[in-house]
């Protein structure tokens, strides 16, 4: 309990131990470093400003579904229901919009900016019920998450009954596939939507307390925190990413269809994980986020310029997420290390 | 087993630095068999690391370790077990969903001709072993559903079970209620009878004085005396843990507390006939404006639960709680508690700080909305936290340290130090000084006389005697979940609070 006589601490941290401490941080840019060399070394046509182009165009719908991921993780809760939220809003906003004459769906076409604006109530309904399960009932995000997704995919089901629909309004079509000048919208509305997520975590009280409920919840509660709000609001955060990445994937994708976003779902999650952001809550953010999303964008986008047997790439991947976890808890454990006293 | 009249453990010149402090430095100890040595000291005086080194728990230290007259190293607390060397923790290390035998017979169930347990064995072996000890309970109830006396003589039952020879008991009569930590005694009386050591580590002086052979005072790391316990008083024992002579503690340990009339200045917390059923029931108190309310009973009675059901974290079964004349609605929670005006700190750090985070942002946590509704401003908030630790004399005063760097004492003034930019009407504290030394514990004296002075309300539960007993200017004791007594205007002593509990 005690070690140490009272009121004497260790002098200051060595550079080694401050290194250790940051570990966290700074295992996963070397491992993204790494990657970039390695791939660089093996591939004239890896490191090039073209490919970089397809990296940031191949993880920006993850990205928009990490960053809500992020909010509900440092509260030291799950959500395995983002592709599936992602897939219904999709769907809904195809549903409301006008369908080309082939297309066989019994839908509602609505102008464009009502079907935009049905899709984001639709995913922050779905997030509403998710928060109200986890923070009103108690049950636990691992399985009121995996009800939602179940929720989700039945949804879609229902609505497009096996077809595909292709149609979605204007604006979502340009966002999702068109470009600016050189650089696809996706990716910055990717980047803005890392940005915003970023100020929210880092500026905000309601981020500030984001990270203390991840922290220490109890003492959050004793802090006059209402915690319930907190995780509910973060659920609701990750409802509404995953609805906007749901929507700009349809137009990304050309078409709205049942299970398309599967790959989302681990893909999120090996991101903010792989970036460091601690699986206990508390501790990480936006900018491991944003690592992570590279790390996994740069292997996947490199493991296709080397040659190798395509169906070891998952394999590989697995073990980098293997990798990653136990990183993140081997550095939970180090930081624990200077836990409490009492 | 052991030489005749030579110790069974005997250390020598041990040392044990954490990060380039030291710990202990060059400690000899010896436990002779079928002795009860007490071991005194502050918090961080080194017992726990030393008994943590016997334990095996650390295994990396200077100096030397025999066992029965052979030097052993142990590299890891099961070596310690196999050695015989048993260590009941403050914190139990019972599982609560199992039943008693289970629990005494853990790792070591008897089995049945198929190789499946034989409950029936469990039971008997399990009982056999209770009474032993005299204990007579019964061997199928879930050990959760025990009193904190019975459950730790269920674990001291398996640890002796499990063959230990030496025990080691960390504070182990803080939670007990007097009948209790009698037959704890009784006990170890019998223990030493079949030559079985005891080291007794305590804050409690009367209990160590009372059970122990000999007592050893570790001060800084250091042993610095040990003696008959027969031959010696609480006044030594505190002199020598303390090095110099101290004040209103001192005082609050064997002498007579005047107790303060109710205060004039108006209610500020009214609590009318509050329950939470199966903890408490019926209770009602007044707090007034500038006044320090202590309620004290033993681990067990109700008034942690009744803090916490005030602070808003329990929800009250019923009764009627206002603040300044205003209802206060509890059901809102912690949030609800805090518009109202009520702040708690609850008894244990680890359930109101923030380990890994700094310190400026362990106080500034409850403030806040205050400093600005939507964006924060850590300038502002290292500015008032600055303030705080140093009128706080919180060391070192750096408030972008992790506030799991500090000690205790310095966590506990980062707690309360979250309550004092914008003061809370009503101030609830449990167990406020739980486990700290006197130099820390004066300190928290001194800040909740401060804010007394300010003209809150303020509300000490504990059931350690001397807290309330130091802090309070009026004393209700609990007993059972409900008002046994209330000590208004007249002069209290620990005997006579122990006494009414």
């Amino acid at each position: 309990m005690t070690a140490p006589a009272d009121a004497v601490l260790p002098p200051r941290e060595s550079l080694l131990e401050r290194l250790r401490g940051q570990l966290r941080n700074l295992a996963p840019l070397a491992t993204l470093v790494a990657l970039v060399a390695l791939f660089g070394a093996l591939s004239p046509s890896f490191a090039t400003l073209a490919n970089l182009g397809n990296v940031l165009q191949q993880v920006s719908i993850t990205a928009i579904i990490a960053v809500g991921l992020t909010f509900v993780i440092l509260c030291s809760e799950i959500d395995l229901s983002v592709a599936s939220v992602a897939n219904a809003t999709g769907i809904l906003v195809a549903f409301l919009t006008v369908q080309d004459a082939s297309v066989n769906i019994a839908n509602l076409p609505l102008p464009g900016a009502l079907a935009i604006l049905a899709g984001f109530a639709g995913c922050l309904a779905l997030g509403a019920i998710t928060a109200f399960g986890v923070t009103q009932i108690g049950i636990p995000s691992f399985i009121m998450t995996l009800a939602m997704l179940q929720i989700g995919n039945g949804i879609c089901a229902l609505l497009v009954r096996g077809q595909i629909a292709y149609s979605v309004p204007p604006l979502v079509n340009t966002l999702g596939s068109g470009s600016l000048g050189p650089v696809p919208w996706i990716v910055i509305v990717a980047a803005v939507v890392l940005l915003i997520g970023h100020l929210v975590l880092t500026y905000t009280r309601f981020g500030r307390y984001v990270y203390m409920v991840g922290g220490n919840r109890e003492a959050a509660e004793h802090s006059g925190v209402g915690v319930a709000a907190i995780v509910g609001a973060a659920l609701m955060v990750s409802a509404l990413c995953s609805g906007l990445a749901g929507m700009l994937g349809v137009a990304y994708f050309g078409s709205a269809q049942q299970n398309q976003f599967d790959n989302y779902l681990l893909d999120a999650i090996s991101a903010v994980v792989v970036g460091g952001t601690s699986l206990f809550g508390g501790q990480g953010g936006i900018g491991n986020t944003i690592v992570g999303l590279l790390v996994l964008g740069v292997l996947n986008n490199g493991l296709d310029h080397v040659r190798m047997d395509s169906f070891l790439k998952i394999l590989i991947r697995g073990l980098v997420l293997l990798l990653a976890l136990v990183v993140n808890v081997y550095a939970q454990r180090l930081r624990t290390r200077q836990r409490l006293t009492a | 087993m052991t030489s005749a009249g030579g110790p069974s453990l005997e250390l020598r010149g041990i040392s044990k630095r954490f990060a380039g402090v030291a710990a202990l430095t060059d400690v000899d100890f010896a436990l002779r068999p079928g002795e009860v040595h007490g071991l005194v000291g502050e918090n961080g005086a080194g017992k726990s690391t030393l008994m943590k080194i016997i334990a095996g728990v650390h295994a990396e230290y200077e100096g030397e370790l025999r066992l029965d007259g052979r030097p052993v190293r142990f590299r890891s607390a099961r070596d310690a077990r196999d050695a015989g060397i048993g260590m009941v923790h403050q914190e139990l290390s019972t599982v609560p969903e199992l039943s008693v035998a289970e629990n005494v017979l853990l790792g070591a169930q008897p089995l049945n001709r198929l190789g499946l347990v034989s409950w029936r064995r469990m039971r008997t072996q399990a009982q056999q072993q209770l009474a032993t000890l005299g204990i007579d309970v019964d061997p199928t109830l879930p050990v959760g559903s025990l009193p904190l006396g019975l459950q730790q003589m269920v674990e001291l039952a398996r640890v002796l079970l499990s063959g230990a020879r030496i025990l080691i008991l960390d504070e182990p009569t803080s939670a007990l209620s007097p009948p209790e930590v009698e037959r704890l005694f009784a006990l170890l009386a019998r223990l030493r009878e079949t030559g079985r050591s005891t080291v007794f580590i305590s804050h409690f002086l009367d209990d160590v004085l009372l059970v122990s052979d000999e007592v050893t005072v570790f001060r800084n790391g250091r042993r610095v005396e040990t003696a008959r316990a027969a031959e010696i008083g609480k006044p030594w024992l505190i002199e020598r843990m303390i090095g110099a002579g101290h004040g209103r503690l001192e005082e609050s340990y064997t002498g007579e507390i005047a107790m303060q009339e109710r205060a004039e200045t108006p209610v500020v917390l009214d609590a009318q006939h509050l329950a939470v059923p199966g903890l408490f029931e019926d209770v009602s108190l007044e707090v007034r404006a500038g006044e320090v309310l202590g309620i004290y009973g033993f681990m067990g009675s109700g008034q942690l639960e009744l803090a916490r059901a005030l602070s808003g974290k329990l929800r009250l079964g019923a009764g009627a709680v206002r603040v300044d004349g205003r209802p206060a609605r509890l059901r809102g929670g912690t949030p609800a508690a805090k518009r109202a005006g009520i702040a708690f700190v609850p008894e244990s750090r680890r359930a109101m700080l923030f380990a890994l985070e700094p310190v400026y942002r362990n106080i500034s946590i409850a403030i806040l909305e205050r400093i600005g509704r939507i964006l924060l401003h850590p300038r502002v908030e290292r500015r008032i936290a600055d303030a705080l630790v140093r009128r706080l004399g919180v060391r070192p005063p750096l408030v972008d340290r992790p506030v799991g760097q500090l000690s205790g004492g310095n966590q506990q003034k980062v707690a309360l130090a979250r309550w004092l930019t914008h003061l809370p009407r009503v101030l609830l504290l449990s167990e406020p000084t739980r486990g700290m030394d006197v130099g820390a514990k004066d300190d928290v004296v001194r800040i909740v006389r401060g804010l007394r002075a300010e003209g809150i309300g303020i509300v000490v539960v504990s059931s350690e005697p001397e807290t309330v007993l130091s802090l309070a200017d009026r004393i209700l004791v609990m007993r059972r979940g409900a008002v046994a007594r209330e000590f208004v205007g007249e002069a209290v002593s620990k005997d006579r609070l122990l006494a009414a509990a």
